[in-house]
């Protein structure tokens, strides 16, 4: 009786955790998918998708997920695949200094003028 | 002066958002992807057309030669109209051409090779899309020229057409 107790409870504990780390693979898949574009639709992402395209990606998301791949590691065998355009989040580089820098510049050029504005009016 | 320094900076401002506009209204905003990037072909294991058995890439590209990778399936059209044109291209003896059969019902793609053909050396089955994926294709027909240092060296999307057929033929010369 013991044992069967004993068994019982091992048996929940295991079904348990495999539970918690599907949903945690099912959450990263969720978040991966919804940062990928699907090339064939219009403004769309994988996530939302459900081209022959779109299913495709999943597929091989779920696989490299399931394979132990992580968030970022997926991402750079989809940016070799299909260049940085796939991914909705672009990487800081030679490319795309102006569309990180431009807003940050154009913050700090705002907050002078105010700054300016300010201290003109004292 | 002060005006006219705000001015300018509007100026400057209008004429810069105008430019990018310009330019967003001229690049079209569906996805051209990159056809003449060389890279390495993708290893894998793929199901044989004709038989139940798994082939390794290493396996399918072994000889020394130019193997065109063509995806098709037998729902598309356009693919109808690039056969004649595979057909032709399979009876080159320096190229090899293999199909990928992509997301296909394999009796419509074997009445397909029955009906109009069979071009290719070695047909692999790519059930679920995933092996297109790997050579980083997003639709078919798409086309993949591979060198003898087994990298991809031209991707034509789309059906291939006589212009392309004849640019082929001249690498591989």
């Amino acid at each position: 009786m013991k044992i069967l107790k004993i068994f019982i409870i091992f048996f929940l504990v295991t079904s348990f955790s495999e539970l918690k780390s599907d949903e945690a693979n099912d959450t990263l898949k969720n978040t991966i998918l919804k940062n990928i574009r699907c090339l064939i639709c219009q403004g769309q992402s994988v996530y939302d998708s459900e081209s022959e395209f779109a299913s495709s990606i999943k597929l091989i998301v779920d696989r490299k997920i399931n394979e132990g791949l992580k968030e970022k590691q997926i991402y750079q065998f989809l940016r070799e695949k299909y260049g940085d355009w796939v991914i909705f989040d672009p990487q800081l580089k030679k490319n795309t200094y102006v569309l990180w820098l431009l807003p940050l510049l154009l913050f700090m050029v705002g907050g002078a003028i105010i700054f300016k504005k300010l201290n003109n009016q004292k | 002066m002060k005006n006219k320094f705000s001015l300018f900076v509007v100026v400057i401002f209008l004429s810069f958002c105008f430019i990018i506009f310009y330019k967003g209204l001229n690049t079209p905003n569906n996805y051209t992807p990159k056809v003449s990037e060389r890279k390495n072909i993708p290893t894998f294991k793929a199901k044989n057309f004709d038989s139940d058995n798994y082939i390794n890439s290493d396996k399918i590209f072994e000889e020394n030669t130019f193997y065109i990778v063509n995806i098709w399936a037998s729902w598309c059209v356009p693919c109808r109209a690039e056969h004649p044109l595979l057909m032709q291209l399979s009876k080159n003896q320096s190229i090899k051409l293999i199909g990928l059969n992509y997301r296909d019902n394999f009796n419509n793609a074997k009445k397909f090779i029955d009906d109009f053909g069979n071009p290719y050396s070695r047909i692999l089955i790519d059930k679920d899309g995933t092996l297109g994926v790997e050579f980083g294709a997003y639709g078919v027909p798409e086309t993949f020229l591979i060198d003898r240092n087994k990298d991809i060296i031209k991707k034509f999307v789309g059906p291939i057409n006589q212009e392309i057929v004849d640019e082929i033929k001249l690498i591989i010369k």
